[in-house]
């Protein structure tokens, strides 16, 4: 095992992780504006990737990826009215249930529209062939398309939330629901604009990652366990925390190929989850009180 | 050596001390009451008398033996039953099941034994059965028995609880406010039961706002104010007691 | 009273196949009895106990693959062995000649049933001593993670056939003359099995609910606080029937398994476990009659294979529509009352 090895799983590990993150935070969003975890986060992943990859023939690479996240988020937002809106103060079990059902709807419906093929979205520069090598490892330069718009995204997000005056109100929503209608906001749309939000940066995530991994109809199952297991590692409402244990995770996954038959790889992260949830469930960085302050 | 003696019981949350260094007495077969301001830490102080929440330190001892730190259904095991401020029954269960639940620990039919409707487990159901028909009686509400507990008004509600307390045939009951809610009509007869449950040997223990109830039949009342004891004594003591005036009423009328 | 009820209603159904010639319908009737035990259980967990489970596919395929491992493992090389003597004595051996004309020397199914039961117990232990701790969207995920362990072990496991399963599991000589076979001759036999089994397994939960046990169980989902404070070891008890819903499940695995002859990792996966939970929800979580109901006659129409390729789909859509609309079941659905008491309006109009 050389260092150039060690480092090739590392950066394997980081790209993965860094989607895992994009994930967590998805869910974290919802979670913050909602108390709901969406289990369709996945499958907004996936049908990120599989619209750009049908739109990739008729636009330049850009404007697919555009319209992919347009129409995911669009996606998103037709969830939330349908299943989310009109229900009056569910139970915690009603909606796991429910966001589980819809989840498994959108897999079929994208089961029916593009079958049981593997696909993958076209390289972002260069082709398959292409490599860069830093450090020693050699990786595809759409390793680091994925850490950039990944890292994209959180700065993003974090300027959104902090300096806009839609994010603000978001923050409000999260931290008391009440509180933040008596001044105005108007909740149900920041509910909206929530899962629209999750939706467009987990189709991002799908369109960038789609080179590297492929992307297949239930892809998104395993991304939504994964991504689930990262927003609760770095405490459930903590997005930078979720970015933190994105890269453990992704990394531990990666690196689990030195003691473990392939087969097992994907069952490293429930590992962990069940790890997680055993032993210490306000996550990493959570603390038990900490927890209820539900901001980004 | 007094029923229940609780000592230097504490419990924060946060940096909030609900509960600081709490000590006192309960006397066997008699009729106390614990009363203080809102958030002077009255529930708390019962639930971690009866295990639902872990007190951070002292110590309380039931009949002589420590219970401190035990989970709920052990404290339960030990002889202390006790109803809740909000009323915490199963809706969907008629009132009969609710009282019989009280029955729990009187009764050791198993799954096994319950799943295969053995004689000796039906027998005993018939006589828990009598006994909580006895109990519906005493309250006044056995014509309820079969009604579904969630509909009924909240006063029939409480005299469920009380009677599944009741039914765990406890040597201490434990009643978290249960006048609230009550008009004055109802609040008499509620005084004439916990007498009258007294009277028949159970111990009582009960946090109250319902002055007139607690002046009326307690024998002994502890005042807690910001978690910390800062009276006890007979009721006429307490009514003089110019801590306990300003506490509740402010310096004006110390 | 129910479980006569509903015996009487399969010895109508399966006269009427019978005379309608469509004796082939009970082999799916068969097996939907079978999943019906996982379907039981089930509701004793999360109706009765008010605990998710989204990884109870994984006890059924915990015991379908314990029982299919061992009658297919073959031990013939270890056939003189003092233990294996011993075992054939007992009658717990099956001696075969394979197509090659070897000698083949299988452990008995009733080997395979007990260990196939307390392995799935241990297992339910194991898992349910750290899980049930959790709430809410904690225990959902942990139940879900545990399910996609086993499957990914039983996907991944040499032992296990890997994705392609084990087949050539013999049948279960129960008594002589019954036999769990998916043979076309003895199929009346195995449908009056497998629904026998059913009904003694709805007529012990019956009684289970309304014996003591039963009654801490519901006070359980009704206020954990309340039954708490009454003596009720709540962490115990959820434990006692997180076990009991899990060997119900594995005991549906085992003779499924011997009925048809094999298993594969599927059976083990999300989609099916996501599938007995939409099915318990259409019946009402606390109704087992209901769920029963509900599960012969959807896993009736999926497996004659009336959904076509959106069987998946369907199950979800039920489940987000049942979860939207009736999440009491179907029955107690403010929506479906209406309806019905609306028509009732209009038939009482009509007549009067």
């Amino acid at each position: 095992m050389t260092a150039e090895h060690l480092l090739q799983f590392v950066f394997s590990g980081i790209t993965s992780g860094s989607i895992y993150a994009i994930v967590a935070i998805g869910f974290n969003i919802v979670y913050n504006a909602t108390g709901i975890i969406n289990f369709a986060q996945g499958e907004f992943v996936m049908l990120g990737a599989m619209i750009a990859i049908s739109l990739d023939p008729f636009l330049p690479l850009p404007l697919a990826i555009a319209a992919a996240v347009a129409l995911t988020a669009g996606i998103g937002a037709l969830v939330e009215l349908l299943f989310i809106r009109w229900l009056d103060r569910p139970g915690v079990l009603r909606m796991i249930v429910i966001t589980i059902g819809v989840s498994i709807l959108l897999r079929e419906v994208a089961h029916h529209v593009w079958g049981e093929s593997v696909l993958s979205l076209a390289y972002f520069t260069g082709n398959e062939c292409s490599s860069v090598c830093i450090l020693g490892a050699c990786v595809s330069p759409q390793v680091l398309w994925v850490l950039g718009v990944s890292a994209a995204i959180v700065v993003g997000l974090t300027l959104f939330f902090s300096l806009t005056l839609t994010g603000t109100a978001m923050r409000a929503c999260a931290a008391s629901r009440p509180a933040a209608q008596l001044c105005g906001v108007q909740v149900r749309n920041m509910v909206a604009i929530a899962f629209m939000l999750s939706a467009a940066i987990g189709a991002l995530a799908g369109c960038v990652v789609s080179p590297i991994t492929q992307t297949r109809y239930d892809c998104g199952t395993s991304l939504a366990i994964k991504g689930f297991t990262t927003a609760i590692m770095g405490g459930m409402g903590n997005s930078l925390g979720a970015v933190a244990a994105g890269l453990i995770i992704g990394v531990l996954e990666s690196a689990s190929v030195i003691a473990l038959p392939l087969a097992y790889k994907d069952a490293v992260a429930i590992a962990i989850l069940l790890g997680i949830l055993f032993f210490r469930p306000s996550g990493m960085f959570g603390s038990r009180e900490a927890g209820a302050l539900r901001e980004f | 050596m007094a029923l229940l003696e609780v000592r230097e019981l504490s419990r924060s949350f946060g940096g909030l001390r609900a509960v600081n260094a709490v000590s006192f007495d309960v006397a066997d077969g008699s009729i106390t009451a614990v009363i203080g301001p809102n958030g002077a830490g009255k529930t708390t102080l019962f639930n971690c008398i009866c295990g639902s929440l872990a007190s951070d330190a002292g110590t309380v001892q039931f009949d002589g033996r420590p219970i401190t730190g035990l989970p709920p259904h052990r404290v339960a095991g030990a002889g202390i039953a006790r109803t809740f401020q909000t009323v915490r029954i199963c809706g969907h269960m008629s009132v009969l099941d609710n009282v019989l639940l009280g029955r729990h620990l009187r009764s050791a039919a198993g799954m096994v034994a319950g799943m295969l409707a053995l004689r000796r487990g039906r027998r005993e159901q018939e006589q828990q059965r009598a006994v909580a028909m006895g109990l519906l009686e005493r309250l006044g509400i056995a014509g309820l028995a079969d009604v579904p507990a969630g509909g009924l008004a909240f006063g029939q509600q409480r005299a469920v609880e009380f009677a599944r307390a009741l039914a765990l045939e406890p040597r201490l009951l434990l009643l978290d406010e249960p006048a609230a809610g009550l008009n004055m009509h109802e609040s008499a007869e509620l005084a004439d039961l916990i007498r009258a449950t007294r009277d028949r040997g159970i111990t009582v223990l009960l946090v109250e706002h319902d002055m007139s109830l607690v002046m009326g039949i307690s024998e002994h009342i502890v005042v807690l104010s910001n978690g910390q004891r800062i009276a006890h004594g007979p009721p006429r003591e307490i009514q003089r007691n110019p801590e306990v005036v300003r506490v509740y009423l402010g310096d004006e009328y110390a | 009273m129910p479980v006569g009820v509903l015996a009487l209603a399969m010895i109508a159904v399966q006269l009427l196949c019978a005379a309608a010639g469509v004796d082939y319908y009970l082999t799916q009737l068969t097996m939907v009895a079978y999943y019906g035990l996982v379907i039981a259980g089930l509701c004793l967990l999360m109706g009765y106990a008010g605990q998710i489970s989204l990884g109870h596919a994984g006890f059924f395929a915990a015991g379908g693959y314990a029982t299919a491992a061992i009658t297919t493992w073959n031990l013939a090389a270890a056939a003189d062995t003092p233990l294996l003597r011993g075992a054939a004595a007992l009658r717990l051996v099956l001696r075969l000649t394979d197509p090659y004309g070897r000698e083949v020397v299988y452990l008995s199914p009733w080997i395979g049933l007990a260990v196939a039961v307390a392995a799935t117990a241990l297992l339910a232990l194991l898992i349910g001593v750290p899980v049930l701790k959790l709430k809410g969207h904690y225990l959902a995920m942990a139940t879900l993670g545990f399910g996609t362990i086993i499957y990914r072990v039983v996907l991944g496991a040499r032992v296990f056939g890997e994705a392609d399963g084990i087949s050539d599991v013999p049948p279960f000589p129960l008594l002589p003359g019954v036999i769990v076979d998916g043979a076309r001759a003895v199929r009346t036999v195995n449908f009056y099995v497998a629904w026998g089994l059913l009904l003694a397994a709805l007529a012990l939960i019956a009684n289970l609910i309304h014996s003591r046990p039963g009654r801490a169980l519901r006070a359980l989902h009704g206020s954990e606080e309340a039954a708490s404070a009454m003596g009720v070891d709540t962490a115990r008890l959820k434990l006692h029937v997180f076990v009991v819903s899990a060997v119900l499940a594995a005991i549906g695995g085992v003779f499924l398994t011997h009925f048809n002859g094999g298993i594969g990792p599927s059976e083990a996966g999300i989609l099916k476990s996501v599938r007995y939970v939409a099915i318990v929800a259409v019946g009402g979580m606390a109704n087992l009659w209901g769920a029963v109901t509900w599960s012969a006659v959807l896993g009736f129409l999926s497996l004659r294979g009336y959904f076509g390729s959106f069987d998946d789909a369907v199950f979800g859509t039920i489940l987000v529509l049942v979860m939207l609309f009736a999440p009491e079941g179907v029955t107690r659905s403010p929506y479906v009352l209406r309806a019905v008491a609306a028509i009732r309006k209009r038939v009482a109009g009509g007549a009067a």
